[in-house]
């Protein structure tokens, strides 16, 4: 079912360009933008619209920080691994968040539920260490206080449905 | 290097002078810097180049000083030019060359690479510096042959002032044949660039970024999951151990000699070892293939060569069982029970498979010994519609073209040959024509592998294929396409060809083909319009009980264009067996002597009389097909059969196993206990090509030696040997050879083509049909200034379906063809070990459309049923099948697809038509 989905968006994405091998970033770009990663299934059929082969077009999509093969999850928690909050601990945060969600940093849990990613800098040192949850910044944060936060993002959820 | 221009003495401008390290030196314009150091023996070291790829620059180790360019530029990539004054080694290029070395040795198993006790440590040495045994170049199978060990070596590098980091890849082991090993990597791109440039498989690429960086396939899976072919060219073109042979036994001694499996006839070297063969390389310096192999080449020839179920004695069938029997026993049975039959009642099969030799000696043997004509092979079931219909509009029917001229074709039109299974080889002319600009039309019912590299896909019903092409010539005409001096200077009976073009309006062309109008019209501009252009077809052409109009079809449309006689023109029919060409050069045919020579011709009969010494039947023998059906009528009483396996090659196999089975006398000649062997009241252990001498004539005319390379296994002897016994043991005369050149000298002297072919002048390389004369060059292309008939005839042509048509209890259209990974019946490559690995089992490819129809999932056990029997076979379901259509290949045993085939003959070259039956598909509910 999924499938049939990609395969109908990608008709219809791919409609707008000609197959010529330079739209490759961009045609992937919108792929991404769409989906949120690129799918197995649309690395394929980009290969097969601009004949490349698909070594090729995985090559590009690994290459590119900006470019995810798997789905990322609905939220994504950043931990700060800046100077500033490394100074004040914030390995200590990224471990008990990894503990909590039980995922290694760059990865998404199963549920596809939290993605977790570490940022070298968030620019808001004075709040060390910081932990960022979709686009709410959580300042001076100590295991105990992440642990709350994350129960709590989970436990409004749940209200919520 | 000519610096001349023939015949006016006139220099030419494209030599550049330069000066290397103070040494001046003369070089072709367009050669790079290192090829022009290589080529007057200067060392600049590399890493990434690769004379066989193009230019890449990535290893930073040809970095030279060049006089006037600022920087170091790399030598690989910049060309030649006048007045250049270049440096190898200087202090900076030196330290720059250093620094980039070291930087690579960070991350390879590198402690062995700057050890002072290098040269006399010994694999099973202990390391004082306790370096892991994995990762120690005594222990590495590319020791000596590594090129990162030359570099160091030439730039004295004996410490790392780095910190070494480790690399932990799992080694990617799926593939049967070769490991990568991608911990001694060094990225220099070499494999991805081979898979890219020369095999056009893409199969690999560089993925990931910096410290992560790898060479990987499509979603990082194993080698075996991916588009992957096998080939191993990766391996022959990687520096170091990160691509290599599971098996690396080193040879002793290695033999020139050609690869036994397709009508490519590629050059290789079988390295040997205590009288075994160990390894397979690709001949770089000889035609067709330049060092080149497919999977089934590289690494599918020691296994069957080496299997523990050769035969290796002959055996009689004593009480129904096949005992082991002496030669002498066995010869002497067979005289004596051959000796009773008239000629009529005795029929002779000999081989695609065997020599030119042999097959002279087995035709010679079937007319003179047993007095009959009764001489045919399984070239009957793939080629004969090549020889009677180019027979009819040229005069010859064979390639018109050498396969090298492929690569220079503006325009190419394959169709009928699933060209990158059947003859890889000739794939990779085809795909190096297209990256080089040449527009390809793939005419196809099945969307094979080619289709990508297509400007122009045609997907025709099958059988249709008249009507498809004389669609595109009604187009060439009414838009005026034609090459009308050609026309009217080189061919004949245009007029009458042009009036059969009326009846194929392209509104009834759509309707019997399926193919769009505009797209024929299309193909036909094409085609047309870029030129040299050439046609390709394989047995998709010839295989159909009309496959002599198919291939007079694309006859007239080569002329009607004048794509004939020129070089990387013609019509190129791509033969399926090593020696197809030469069985039916050398007469293994019921009609004709050798050299095409009719046996109906009183003149030509009482030569052959005269040289063979005995009297010769006077009317033309049974085919192949009609010797079954005498046999199965019990008029034919004897069968003398040399490596063949009609019980699974031939159509309706029910009938030929029947029709054999009736015979009195069945005598079978095989390196294997095949199907048909195991009916035979005697068996005789042929030798394989690697245990013989002689010649095969490839699909291009190109005559070349087969050499032998190890004494034959067990009691088993050469094919020409046993057919020369047998025929002493029946008091034949002129059979008392020692030696296959023997053989050859005599097919000179009767055989026009053949007259100035003989073994000396082939120690050099293969010469190309015809070669009439001891001096003559050899002919590489053919009809150059007249047809081989004088002029080319324009046949007009009418479009018959074919035989058998779905309806509604066979509602689907079988066809068949070639795997890359099997050969034929399987005789061969079902022996090797590592093939099987990658493919073990029939697949009926079936379209998604018919396959929801049905009920029918991946890998569901189904059975296919026709008008004459069923096999059962897994199913895949591919969009590679037109809707309506199934594909299924004929190599396995236990899927034997030739039950289901229709033996519907053509009327003139009498081929069955195997590419095209009606049946039904079930699926066997699990557990059955």
């Amino acid at each position: 079912m999924v499938k049939a989905e990609i395969r109908q968006q990608l008709d219809e994405l791919l409609s707008s360009y000609n197959r010529d091998g330079s739209n490759l970033i961009p045609i992937l770009q919108e792929i991404q933008e769409r989906n949120g990663y690129l799918p197995e299934e649309a690395m394929r059929k980009v290969a097969q619209f601009l004949k490349l082969p698909e070594s090729a077009v995985y090559g590009v999509s690994t290459f590119y920080a900006q470019f995810k093969l798997v789905p990322s999850g609905r939220k994504i928690v950043r931990v700060c691994r800046g100077t500033a909050c490394y100074v004040r601990g914030g390995v200590r945060i990224l471990r008990e968040v990894e503990k909590h969600l039980g995922i290694r940093a760059e990865e998404t849990t199963t549920d596809l539920e939290y993605t977790l990613e570490t940022i070298a800098c968030f620019g808001s040192c004075a709040l060390a260490p910081v932990v960022v949850i979709d686009k709410t910044v959580h300042g001076r944060m100590t295991p105990a206080k992440v642990k709350q936060i994350l129960a709590d993002a989970r436990n409004g959820d749940e209200a919520k449905s | 290097m000519t610096s001349k221009n023939e015949g006016n003495g006139e220099f030419t401008l494209d030599i550049v002078k330069l000066t290397i390290n103070g040494q001046e030196i003369t070089a072709d314009k367009g050669m790079t810097v290192l090829e022009a150091a290589q080529s007057t023996g200067i060392y600049i070291p590399k890493l990434c180049y690769d004379p066989d790829l193009k230019p890449y620059g990535a290893c930073r180790l040809c970095v030279v000083e060049i006089e006037n360019i600022r920087g170091l530029p790399t030598a690989c990539t910049t060309p030649v030019s006048d007045g250049m004054v270049v440096h190898t080694e200087t202090p900076v290029v030196s330290e720059v060359r250093r620094t980039a070395v070291q930087l690579l040795m960070t991350d390879h198993p590198c402690d062995c690479l700057i050890c002072h006790r290098r040269e006399q440590c010994q694999p099973f040495d202990i390391c004082l510096r306790s370096v892991a045994v994995t990762d120690r170049c005594v222990t590495c199978p590319k020791n000596g042959q590594c090129e990162l060990q030359e570099v160091i070596d030439y730039l004295g590098i004996t410490e790392l002032p780095f910190s070494r980091t480790t690399r932990s890849f799992p080694v990617d082991t799926s593939n049967p044949f070769f490991n990568l090993d991608r911990n001694k990597c060094i990225l220099c791109g070499r494999c991805v660039r081979t898979c890219n440039e020369i095999t056009g498989v893409g199969a690999i690429d560089f993925a990931f970024r910096g410290y992560s960086s790898r060479v990987s396939t499509f979603g990082d899976k194993p080698l075996v999951d991916s588009t992957c072919q096998s080939c191993g060219e990766c391996v022959v073109h990687c520096p170091v151990a990160a691509l290599m042979p599971k098996d690396t036994t080193q040879p002793v001694r290695e033999v020139a000699t050609t690869c036994p499996y397709c009508g490519v006839g590629c050059q290789i070297y079988l390295g040997t070892r205590d009288n075994r063969v160990v390894t397979v390389r690709g001949n770089k310096d000889k035609p067709p293939n330049n060092g080149h192999l497919c999977v089934k080449g590289r690494f599918g020839i020691t296994g069957f060569i080496h299997h523990p179920e050769r035969l290796t004695t002959p055996l009689i069938k004593k009480n129904g069982e096949l005992t082991q029997a002496t030669w002498d026993e066995a010869l002497g049975l067979i005289a004596g029970r051959l000796d009773k039959y008239d000629g009529d009642e005795v029929g002779v099969i000999a081989s695609a498979k065997c020599t030119n030799e042999e097959n002279y000696i087995i035709q010679k043997f079937a007319r003179v010994v047993l007095g009959t004509n009764n001489i045919d092979h399984s070239a009957r079931l793939c080629d004969s519609s090549t020889l009677a219909g180019l027979g009819q509009s040229f005069g010859s029917g064979a390639m018109t073209n050498p396969i090298n001229e492929i690569r220079n074709a503006r325009g190419i039109l394959a169709i009928g040959t699933n060209t990158t299974e059947a003859h890889p080889i000739i794939g990779l002319e085809v795909k190096r024509a297209v990256r080089s600009g040449a527009k390809l039309i793939v005419a196809n019912p099945r969307e094979i592998d080619l289709v990508r590299f297509a400007e122009i896909w045609l997907r025709q019903r099958p059988g249709t294929d008249v009507a498809l092409l004389m669609g595109m010539m009604r187009v060439i005409v009414d838009e005026g396409l034609l090459d009308p001096t050609f026309i009217s200077e080189r061919c004949e009976n245009f007029d009458a060809f042009k009036a059969s073009l009326n009846s194929f309006g392209l509104d009834r062309v759509e309707r019997i083909t399926g193919v769009p109008r505009d797209l024929i019209t299309d193909a036909a501009r094409v085609y047309a319009s870029s030129k040299p252009a050439t046609i390709l077809y394989g047995s998709g052409i010839t295989q159909h009980c009309h496959g002599t109009d198919n291939v007079i079809a694309t006859a007239n449309l080569a002329m009607l264009t004048g794509n004939v006689g020129k070089p990387s023109t013609g019509v190129n029919p791509l033969r399926g067996q090593n020696n197809a060409q030469g069985a039916c050069d050398l007469g293994a045919l019921p009609d004709v002597y050798p050299g095409a020579q009719s046996v109906t011709d009183p003149g030509t009969r009482q030569r052959f009389e005269a040289a063979w010494e005995c009297p010769l039947p006077s009317s033309p023998g049974l085919t192949l097909t009609e010797m079954l059906d005498s046999a199965s009528e019990e008029k034919l009483k004897a069968i003398y059969l040399v490596g063949e396996n009609p019980v699974m090659s031939n159509p309706d196999i029910k009938h030929t196993r029947k029709a054999l089975e009736r015979l009195e006398f069945l005598v079978v000649q095989d390196i294997f206990l095949t199907e048909t062997a195991r009916l035979a009241d005697v068996v005789l252990p042929g030798a394989t090509f690697a245990e013989k001498d002689g010649t095969s004539t490839n699909t291009e005319r190109r005559v070349q030696r087969v050499r032998k390379a190890i004494e034959p296994t067990g009691n088993s002897r050469p094919d020409w040997w046993i057919t020369c016994a047998l025929g002493q043991q029946m008091k034949g005369k002129g059979f008392d050879f020692e030696h296959p050149s023997q053989i050859m000298d005599e097919i000179a002297s009767l055989t026009p083509d053949y007259g100035g072919i003989s073994f000396e002048r082939l120690e050099n390389g293969g010469l190309q049909l015809p070669c009439p004369t001891p001096d003559h060059p050899g002919t590489p292309t053919l009809h150059t200034s007249a047809f081989t008939r004088g002029k080319g005839q324009f046949i007009p042509l009418d479009y018959k379906p074919p035989a058998e048509l779905p309806d509604d209890n066979y509602p689907l259209i079988l066809t068949t063809g070639r795997s890359l990974y099997h050969f034929n019946t399987g005789t061969l490559t079902g022996k090797v070990t590592g093939l099987n690995a990658l493919q073990d089992k029939e697949l009926v490819k079936i379209n998604p459309g018919d396959a929801r129809a049905l009920g029918i999932d991946d890998n569901d056990m189904v059975k296919v049923i026709s008008r004459r029997g069923e096999v059962m076979a897994r199913a895949e379901v591919s969009e590679t099948s037109p809707a309506g259509v199934i594909f299924m290949t004929f190599h396995l045993a236990e899927s034997p697809t030739n039950m289901l085939t229709s033996p519907a003959l053509d009327p003139v070259a009498r081929i069955p038509e195997l590419k095209l039956c009606a049946v039904r598909v079930e699926r066997v509910p699990p557990g059955v």
